[in-house]
């Protein structure tokens, strides 16, 4: 008989950042309260032609200031690189101890789990695209495989190809903690982070493990990504003006800021917690998770998968809208996402939409894409404890359709017990959470 | 709330031995082989030019006419998983709006999909003219590429190569509006989506699952991975069929192919509720991780293999003296195999050197995130027909390694099998299936 009944509460006891507003989470509230921008020209690669000049990068990081053995990380991609930073300031925060082959924390390691939504790692683009190049007959027109092969069995890196499988930053996480319980990596385009929280704290609820490092980690900043992106018109193209170009609900919003990161919580069943004497910061009350199957290029004109899956969260929470707080949105910056975001609160709210105040921290770190949901979570659990919610930057031309309050510009004070994160992703994958000010009863 | 016992009604595959799950499993039982040299690309330059091919086929005898538009935006993954969830779907007797729009005969709401999925590569062939349009003097040159390479790769280029649009694709077509998430966790993606479908439905949120996993890796990208890492054979005159050999003195190796494997899972009311055939019952499953930092290889002890077994039969509250079949990963990847086997003796002690045990890649060939899936299929038709087919290539057991691999065709009523799983990169998975007894 699988085990799934509903008898642990879920709380959060630990949390890391890296993004590109900070690489740890004190600096990335404070800049959330600052209003600081993450964007800038993109550096990663020269995308001086591109129709998009800028994004949201991770600078001045250097994973091998978290490890003491950088050598067996030492091929990680960028996304497993910021993983590793978050993991470690996580683990910190909850009190568990890594890389040591004999913790003294009192996790039993076959009942430490991951669960991560993370993304592929980047190709290596020299090689690349030197093999397709190389391999290419002008004279046929056509790709010569012999010729493609003599140059990618000469020129490839094998680490460096392999780590490009989206679940080698779990792997790398496995590698510092030891982790012996259920692991997993999940990809649902920019709704994987939450949807990677809400499961894993499920496997806690149903007591498969005592404790899940949670989170997500993704960079797409690369020619590969950026032109996916860009050929979809899914990006601002504002190259004049990067640092205001991510603008959510706005009327002059002309598309996301690829951003990258990794971020990462920890989640545990409360009895573990109280054991070992860690700090709760948060409990995660619901989970939903819903599907549009509507197209895969378009979210769904009503936001019916939207809709559905904030009414599952709630549900599962047991709670009604009137006890939420805060919204901490998708808010991507695009014109469908935002506009259609707002039609699915209303639709689940109805005339009280207008009493919940929503934002989105995107305005100012950019779009994580897989790492995003989780990055946003942990803003929600800091502003439970400065009972503040963070603003939407960029706010000053408000879209007539729009007409919910979306906290423009200023971070502002509030009591929150409930909050609900909600992110939906390419394709029609809908997750949302929703956590609760954690009060010991 | 009590947990939903889950049971398995209705399986379907595209494999490299053939279009359907009954095919693959006639195949499986003649001891045919999938594999052969490599057609869909000029392999004569790799150290590995033999792969599991699945039969040709068209994608728009799959595809709803009102889906027709969307087949432009399917990449090779893409494509197996429909083909394979038509299968299953069909099998399984539920009416989908992609098997009868007319007289859908489940709740789109209450129906979920959680797939296993790879590293999908782009289609080289499809960016490369783009890529020779940026060429200064012979080389790449990133600026021509932003200024007019970009513009020659189709919009919606991105859209075909995301993990999740295997789900997405599936979804749209059978309306499945509930739960949907896809696993990218590699050679052990497949399993681990079914555990999660089977738990999803266990603890209410769905009442029918779609789940498996679908794989293309007959592509140069993703084969010279293989190929430059050590794990693919590379011996270039080896014969197809005699190449994928599990837990043989002779293994060198893995051999790659492309498979997409379904299976609909539902909660035991709502398959009773509507009289379907039930074929097997979910009723263990357990997850580990294998910790060893040559990440590409398990850890030799297969410690984490082993967990996952201990976790899937205490959840399935049985003894390892019950299991009438094991169903492992296999790869014909020698250290692998050795650590893979006394994984599995750790966990089962003694019985585990009894037990038969059938590796299907010798025949299916590895086809990665969907392989689990396609074990899967073979566990729940060996328990209907109480026949375990008989393994292939291991004529002679490799040195350490203590497992029964099948000789022989046998019959014998099956009761218990066991599933496992493990990925490069850690995570491993068992599942245990059980003959459905009313």
């Amino acid at each position: 008989m699988i085990n799934s009944e509903k008898k642990h509460r879920v709380v959060i006891t630990g949390m890391g950042v890296v993004c590109p507003t900070a690489h740890d989470v004190e600096s990335f509230w404070q800049g959330l309260m600052s209003g600081k921008s993450g964007i800038a020209e993109t550096t990663i690669f020269d995308a001086s032609t591109f129709p998009s000049t800028f994004s949201a990068e991770v600078k001045d990081y250097d994973y091998s200031k978290y490890t003491k053995n950088p050598d067996i990380h030492k091929d990680s991609n960028r996304g497993s690189g910021f993983v590793i930073g978050a993991t470690v300031e996580a683990c910190k925060q909850a009190g568990i101890e890594v890389e040591t082959e004999n913790p003294g924390d009192s996790i039993d390691r076959s009942r430490l789990g991951i669960y991560l939504g993370a993304g592929e790692g980047s190709v290596d683009n020299e090689v690349f695209f030197d093999c397709l190049a190389k391999g290419w007959d002008d004279e046929n027109n056509s790709m010569d495989w012999q010729k493609w092969a003599e140059v990618a069995f000469r020129d490839m890196k094998p680490m460096c190809e392999l780590e490009q499988e989206p679940n080698m930053p779990v792997c790398h996480i496995s590698l510092l903690t030891g982790a012996r319980g259920p692991t997993r990596s999940c990809l649902t385009a920019c709704a994987a982070s939450t949807q990677a929280i809400g499961e894993a704290s499920m496997m806690i609820r149903s007591g498969q493990a005592d404790v899940m490092i949670a989170g997500g980690a993704h960079s797409m900043i690369h020619p590969l990504g950026q032109m996916g992106f860009n050929r979809l018109t899914a990006l601002s193209t504002r190259n004049d003006d990067p640092q205001t170009a991510s603008r959510p609900f706005s009327a002059t919003r002309d598309g996301f800021v690829l951003g990258e990161g990794a971020a990462v919580l920890i989640l545990e069943s409360l009895e573990s917690a109280k054991k070992r004497g860690a700090k709760v910061l948060a409990e995660i009350v619901g989970y939903g998770s819903t599907a549009d199957a509507f197209r895969v290029t378009d979210m769904h004109e009503d936001a019916r998968g939207a809709q559905a899956a904030i009414r599952a969260a709630l549900a599962d929470a047991g709670v009604g809208c009137e006890d939420i707080d805060y919204i901490s949105t998708h808010g991507t910056s695009t014109a469908e996402n935002d506009s259609i975001e707002t039609k699915a609160v209303k639709g689940v709210f109805g005339d009280y939409a207008k009493n919940v105040p929503l934002s989105s921290i995107k305005s100012m770190m950019g779009h994580l894409i897989g790492a995003t949901g989780a990055a946003e979570t942990i803003s929600c659990v800091m502003a439970f404890r400065e009972n503040t919610i963070p603003p939407t930057m960029n706010l000053h031309d408000a879209d007539p359709e729009l007409d919910l309050d979306y906290v423009p510009n200023e971070p502002r004070k509030a009591e929150l017990n409930y909050i609900i994160k909600e992110s939906f992703g390419f394709g029609g994958q809908n997750n949302v959470l929703v956590l609760k000010r954690y009060e010991d009863d | 709330m009590n947990s939903q016992r889950v049971v398995v009604t209705g399986t379907g595959s595209i494999s490299p031995l053939g279009m359907t799950g009954d095919q693959m499993w006639e195949g499986l039982c003649e001891g045919r082989s999938g594999i052969g040299e490599i057609k869909s690309f000029d392999a004569s330059g790799f150290t590995c030019r033999i792969a599991g091919e699945v039969p040709e086929f068209k994608i728009n005898k799959f595809v709803p006419k009102t889906s027709r538009k969307a087949i432009k935006l399917m990449s090779r993954d893409i494509e197996l998983s429909i083909v394979a969830a038509l299968d299953a779907i069909s099998n399984s007797g539920l009416k989908t709006k992609g098997i009868n729009p007319e007289d859908v005969s489940v709740d789109p709401k209450r129906m979920g999909i959680n797939l296993g999925a790879g590293l999908i590569s782009c289609d080289l062939v499809e960016i490369s003219p783009a890529v020779a349009a940026s060429k200064t003097d012979g080389n790449f040159d990133i600026k021509k590429w932003g200024e007019q390479g970009l513009g020659l790769v189709t919009p919606v280029w991105l859209l075909k190569y995301l993990p999740n649009m295997l789900p997405c694709h599936v979804g749209i077509i059978h309306d499945i509006q509930g739960p949907s998430n896809t696993i990218t966790c590699a050679e052990s993606s497949a399993l681990l989506a079914v555990g999660e479908a089977a738990q999803i439905i266990a603890r209410g949120s769905a009442d029918v699952m779609v789940t498996g996993g679908a794989e293309a890796k007959v592509n140069p990208l993703v084969l010279i991975r293989q190929c430059l890492i050590g794990r693919a054979v590379s011996d270039k005159n080896i014969e197809g069929e005699k190449a994928c050999r599990p837990f043989d003195a002779d293994a060198g190796g893995s051999v790659f192919g492309e498979a997409a494997g379904i299976l609909v899972l539902e909660s035991i009311e709502h398959a009773k509720g509507r009289d379907a055939e039930i074929l097997a019952e979910v009723v263990g499953i357990g997850q580990s991780n294998s910790i060893n930092s040559e990440i590409y290889k398990l850890e030799s002890d297969g410690k984490g293999v082993g967990i996952a077994i201990e976790k899937a039969l205490a959840d399935a509250e049985i003894c390892a003296e019950q299991l009438d079949l094991i169903i492992p990963h296999g790869t014909g990847i020698a250290e692998d195999d050795l650590a893979e086997a006394k994984g599995i003796v750790s966990a089962l002690g003694d019985v585990g050197k009894v037990i038969p045990v059938l590796p299907t890649k010798s025949m299916l060939s590895n086809t990665g995130a969907a392989g689990g899936a396609l074990d899967l299929i073979t566990a729940v038709k060996a328990i209907n027909s109480g026949v375990i087919p008989a393994a292939k290539n291991c004529e002679s057991r490799a040195s350490g390694c203590e497992l029964n691999i099948n000789k022989e065709k046998i019959k014998k009523d099956i009761s218990y099998v066991l599933c496992c799983s493990y990925s490069y990169g850690g995570q491993t998975a068992a599942i245990v299936l059980k003959k459905y007894e009313n």
